[in-house]
């Protein structure tokens, strides 16, 4: 497509450096300095994309990040395969390169013919709550028909189908001032901030170059020179300040606690010549000492019927497209506004050879100079004139306007024939960063908007976002806001350049009044969700008058444009119809992101097996090489069972269970949380945390711990050994490891500060390796130097320390299956050697590895419970039936007082006991609810829960724990569990199901 | 993210510490002694104020010492961090600006 309505000359893009986007298969040409929405509008297409409701013909509204229609699917690397395609990219804000493929969304089968535009017809039944409205009925419709229906229809772009193929980055940065917007307020803030080259400065910008609104600008004069001369020097004096940074295509989305901003950089997606792996986006976390928040303001459009026509554009947009990228918009412009800001688009747009005429709400009194400078230059000015509807349906063709009588009556209709309109309402600040700190907004009558009130945290703003837009103005505010944020009391001082005065000030108007049948217009408020002020008026009819009701029924300012253009049209809309003040009304609340952000930026190189780093024992890769099947537990990876061919888990766990207790199992028990608590009052530290007696526990000794938290609940168990008299190796459960340290940590530190001991973490030093089953000391034996395994020397629950295999280790007399049992702590460098030297002996017993699910099975045989699956943070000792483990001499310990507690003791309580169901093979869910009866109505009493359960191939049969209401008082009771189909019948047991025989680990 | 002033390491992110509930609650020196209805208090309930609160925060995944804070509900602003022991600061609600 050629370029027809490029200006010969002018605007900041590179003629020297033509270049082409492929726009739906077309050929789309433009210059370096282009968006694609000015080579669109430079090719003459204004038809951007189909809407999100009706399907309604779109173009392109404004030029910078606030625009609701062009939304474009964006194939940034299309030459690099799949992964680099995003939807909803605006298209003004997405800069030409070569080789970006772009194409139009929410059409079907194209953008000029759509069949999805039936809606547009059918709109009488798509009214504010349609969704509350219309799919309450029938209830079975709303799985098969409704859901799938709106599925289908939801949303704008297609999602990307495949895994982000880019890189994304991420940087922290600390500054002493931070400006965010580089427009005349956030230049002067910057120049001003970093005068004494000592402060660090951060000035972003989310344009591609700074300037702000200046760039539109060929007319203004600052200090007798063009306003970009003024810009372009501001910017060379700050890039030679070495206290300045100047970030150019960066957003600040976010403003958080503590003067945290969160800023997205765009780093390559410009580039045509950008190197296969250079970041894509890099998100900046950046920690301010002061912000400027200087972020200009947006313009509002004017609500009239078919104000969303392609070629309908903000006046400020068709100024920017005349000036910036030398584009026309139209031969034919009507300049139909109610600010006089927009006469300065009539001038710009007839100096480059447009034909235009400007329709004014405002009476000629109400004008400013803007009217009589506009008259001079020769153009047709209808004041106190309102615009009636846009006629076309692709493209403007028309616009309808009358006389406004003084007593408020409708005169004349007349057609002004057009092919583009320059619309505005006025200006809205852009307060969103500001509230999105929780600074208190303040309304202002005389601008008609909401601005900066009370700050919440150490920030300012400057300029146009806090309702300041003459340009002298704003720049003397953005030096002072500058100067304030260094600390300087004396804002004013300096000289302040001298600039053109700007054309300020306009009329508030929400609705265009019109002497159309109101229900049946379609006057657009929120352009990208298809909210119409009929809509909205319907809404406030149907009793919702809070915006936040209104906004949330009718989704207006409730689209990815977060109502940049939309919200004060909607919030004056809904005070008008109230007749209350507007800031009764009250305002929306700002959320971040300022604009939409990638994923990918947020996460940066935290994706993949860098999102949740899987932790590893030794012997991990040994379990890898022999088939393990792995289990997440915790943070860890942790081998489940070890398949041989053909077996599935069942199988698995029987073989390996069996093999525990006829021979010798071996079993990586790495993971087991580890914790070193050493001192002269290690004892005394150890009494307090745990429920069981310490101080007499000899050297040597090993002692089942059990902790509880203040309220009397168990929180963790685990063994612990005595290996000095001021040493003790404390292990806990796997996932408790961390809070456990914690926990101790917590009462040393706070409430103990007078003991002498030091905790450290040692789960990840050693690897553990535990051997289990009547051959366990003969597969030990041979590696075992300076230890005597003889029962008589090395009994059960006792510690010694030599060494296996020539590696130093801490051996531990321990089961947890209930079979003579022995746990191998050796340094974890050797974990995997000595764990294959003892499997490779082993082989002359039997030995057979086994994973967690069979460890599980094992323990729920002889009845151990598992901290976290048997409790659940309101299990006592006494529910575990373990009060013997609970010290009745110790004056306290973490716990005691709570235990004495009425309900603590109280009858009735949950106990732990066995369930075994009628039929053997039947295995209940864990989880499964226990009743008496199950005749009873609904809701019944639920008198416990399973707890564990499973297939016992040494019990021959299925086993389980429950924790059921006065368990221990109702053994050989039947019971009822829940099924997924119904109940099944149990009897109660004691929870140990199993009779080790030979010598066991009790011995 | 609150910037949290860690007593023993100057400022770090929130990211880096853990809160604790409420300071100066200090654990009875002889439990046994305590009515049933005191002990539950002091296991269960806490202060909610709107404005500065007395917090306390584990430097976990920095020094892995705890400290207390002052922080002000409202504004999320920390008015001022000290070592565990020390008594509360005195501090004027003007300082609570973030």
């Amino acid at each position: 497509m050629s370029q027809p309505f490029r200006l010969p000359s002018g605007g900041r893009i590179d003629r020297k450096r033509p270049l082409s986007v492929s726009f739906n298969g077309k050929r789309l040409e433009g210059f370096a300095g282009d968006t694609v929405a000015s080579m669109l509008l430079a090719s003459g297409q204004h038809l951007a994309g189909r809407s999100f409701k009706y399907h309604r013909p779109r173009g392109i509204l404004s030029h910078g990040s606030d625009e609701p229609s062009a939304l474009l699917s964006v194939d940034w690397r299309a030459d690099r395969g799949p992964g680099y395609r995003d939807p909803n990219n605006r298209a003004s804000v997405v800069e030409a390169r070569d080789s970006l493929v772009v194409k139009t969304q929410n059409h079907w089968p194209s953008l000029e013919t759509d069949i999805g535009a039936v809606n547009d017809l059918l709109s009488p039944v798509f009214v504010a709550g349609f969704y509350y409205k219309t799919f309450m009925w029938p209830r079975t419709f709303w799985d098969k028909v409704y859901e799938p229906v709106i599925r289908r229809a939801a949303g704008l772009g297609e999602a990307p189908e495949v895994k982000d193929a880019d890189r994304y980055s991420n940087r922290h940065a600390h500054c002493d001032v931070l400006v965010v917007g580089a427009g005349p307020a956030g230049l002067a803030a910057a120049l001003a901030a970093s005068a004494d080259g000592e402060k660090r400065v951060i000035l972003a910008d989310e344009g591609l170059e700074p300037g702000g609104a200046l760039l539109n600008d060929v007319t203004s004069k600052i200090d007798g020179k063009p306003a970009m001369d003024w810009v372009a020097e501001s910017v060379s004096t700050l890039d030679a300040r070495e206290n300045v940074v100047i970030l150019p295509r960066t957003t600040a989305f976010g403003y958080y606690n503590h003067n945290h901003v969160c800023m997205v950089e765009k780093v390559s997606d410009h580039r045509a010549d950008a190197p296969e792996g250079l970041a894509r986006e890099r998100l900046w976390q950046v920690r301010a000492g002061e912000v400027v928040l200087a972020t200009g303001s947006h313009e509002r459009p004017l609500v009239f019927e078919n104000n969303d026509r392609p070629g309908i554009m903000l006046a400020e947009s068709v100024r920017a497209f005349v000036n910036r990228w030398a584009v026309l918009p139209g031969n034919e412009i009507v300049v139909a506004t109610s600010s006089a800001s927009a006469y300065q688009t009539a001038l710009d747009a007839k100096n480059a050879g447009a034909r235009v005429s400007i329709v004014d709400i405002r009476l000629e009194a109400d004008c400013g100079p803007e009217l009589q400078t506009a008259k001079d230059a020769g153009i047709t000015v209808r004041s106190g004139h309102t615009v009636i509807r846009a006629l076309g349906k692709k493209r403007v063709s028309g616009l309808v306007v009358a006389p406004i009588d003084p007593d408020g009556a409708i005169g004349e209709k007349q057609t002004l024939a057009c092919d583009c309109v320059a619309m505005s309402g006025g200006w809205t600040p852009s307060v969103h960063l500001f509230s999105q700190s929780r600074g208190k907004l303040r309304f202002d009558v005389e601008l008609d908007a909401f601005v900066p009130g009370t700050s919440a945290q150490a920030e300012r703003s400057a300029g146009a976002c806090r309702g300041i837009y003459d340009l002298a103005a704003v720049i003397a505010d953005g030096l002072a806001a500058g100067r304030s944020a260094t600390g300087a009391t004396d804002t004013a001082a300096g000289s302040t350049p001298q600039a053109t005065a700007s054309f300020t000030g306009f009329q508030p108007v929400r609705v265009l009044p019109t002497d159309a049948d109101a229900s049946k217009v379609k006057a657009f408020v929120d352009f990208q969700n298809d909210v119409t002020a009929k809509d909205i008026r319907l809404a406030v009819r149907e009793g919702f008058e809070s915006i936040e009701h209104v906004k949330r029924y009718t989704t207006t300012g409730m689209a990815t444009d977060q109502g940049k253009t939309s919200n004060m049209n909607a919030l004056g809309l809904v005070a008008g119809i109230l007749d209350r003040p507007l800031p009764a009304v009250g305002t929306t609340t700002f959320r971040p992101p300022y604009t939409p952000v990638s994923f990918g930026a947020l996460i940066g190189p935290a994706r993949d097996e860098l999102f949740d780093p899987v932790r590893k024992t030794p012997i991990d890769g040994w379990a890898e090489k022999n088939g393990a099947v792995f289990e997440p537990v915790a943070l860890w990876r942790r081998a489940k069972y070890f398949p041989q061919a053909g077996e599935d888990m069942h199988g698995a766990v029987a073989r390996e269970t069996k093999a525990v207790r006829n021979a010798v199992g071996i079993f990586d028990a790495s993971t087991l949380g580890k914790i070193e608590v050493v001192g002269p009052d290690a004892a005394e530290f150890m009494n307090r945390i745990y429920t069981n007696a310490w101080l007499k526990l000899k050297v040597g000794g090993c002692r089942y711990g059990l902790m509880l938290r203040e309220d009397g609940f168990v929180y963790d168990d685990g063994v612990v050994a005595r290996l000095a008299e001021d040493r003790f190796h404390v292990t806990t459960t796997t996932g408790g490891a961390p809070r456990v340290l914690r926990h101790m940590e917590d009462y040393l530190q706070t409430e103990w500060p007078d003991l002498d001991v030091f905790l450290t973490s040692i789960t990840e030093q050693w690897a553990v390796i535990a051997l289990q089953g009547p051959k366990a000391r003969k597969v030990l034996e041979p590696f075992v130097s300076g230890i005597d395994l003889s029962e008589e020397a090395f009994p059960h629950m006792t510690v010694q320390s030599g060494f296996v295999c020539g590696v130093p280790c801490r051996l531990f007399r321990v089961s947890f299956t209930g079979e003579l049992g022995f746990e191998v702590n050796v340094p974890a460098d050797y974990g995997e050697a000595v764990w294959k030297a003892l499997y490779e002996e082993g082989g002359k017993h039997g030995i057979t590895a086994y994973g967690t699910e069979a460890m599980h099975v094992l323990r729920a045989e002889v009845g151990y419970v598992v901290v976290g699956q048997e409790t659940d943070g309101t299990v006592t000792p006494d529910d575990l039936g373990l009060s013997g483990l609970v010290s009745k001499v110790k004056a306290d310990f973490v716990g005691k007082r709570s235990l004495a507690r009425p309900d603590m003791v109280a009858e009735g309580r949950r106990q732990l006991v066995g369930l075994l169901t009628k039929n053997p093979d039947e295995v209940i869910d864990e989880g499964a609810q226990v009743v008496d009866d199950p005749h009873r109505p609904i809701p019944m009493r639920m008198i416990g829960h399973v707890t564990s359960s499973y297939a016992s191939s040494n019990c021959g049969r299925s086993i389980a724990m429950a924790l059921i209401e006065g368990g221990r008082g109702r053994i050989g009771e039947t019971v009822h569990v829940t099924t997924p189909g119904g109940f099944t019948e149990a009897v109660i047991s004691k929870a140990a199901f199993y009779e080790v025989k030979g010598e066991t680990a009790d011995a | 993210m609150l910037l949290i002033d860690c007593p023993y390491c100057g400022k770090r992110p929130e990211v880096e510490f853990h809160c604790g509930g409420e300071a100066h609650i200090a654990r009875p020196e002889t439990p046994a002694e305590i009515a049933d209805a005191d002990w539950g208090s002091f296991l269960y309930y806490r202060t909610n104020p709107k404005g500065v609160h007395a917090e306390r925060w584990l430097h976990g995944h920095g020094c892995g010492r705890w400290f207390n804070a002052l922080r002000d509900t409202v504004s999320d602003a920390f008015v001022a961090t000290y070592e565990m022991g020390a008594p509360r600061p005195d501090v004027a609600p003007e300082n609570a600006k973030a």
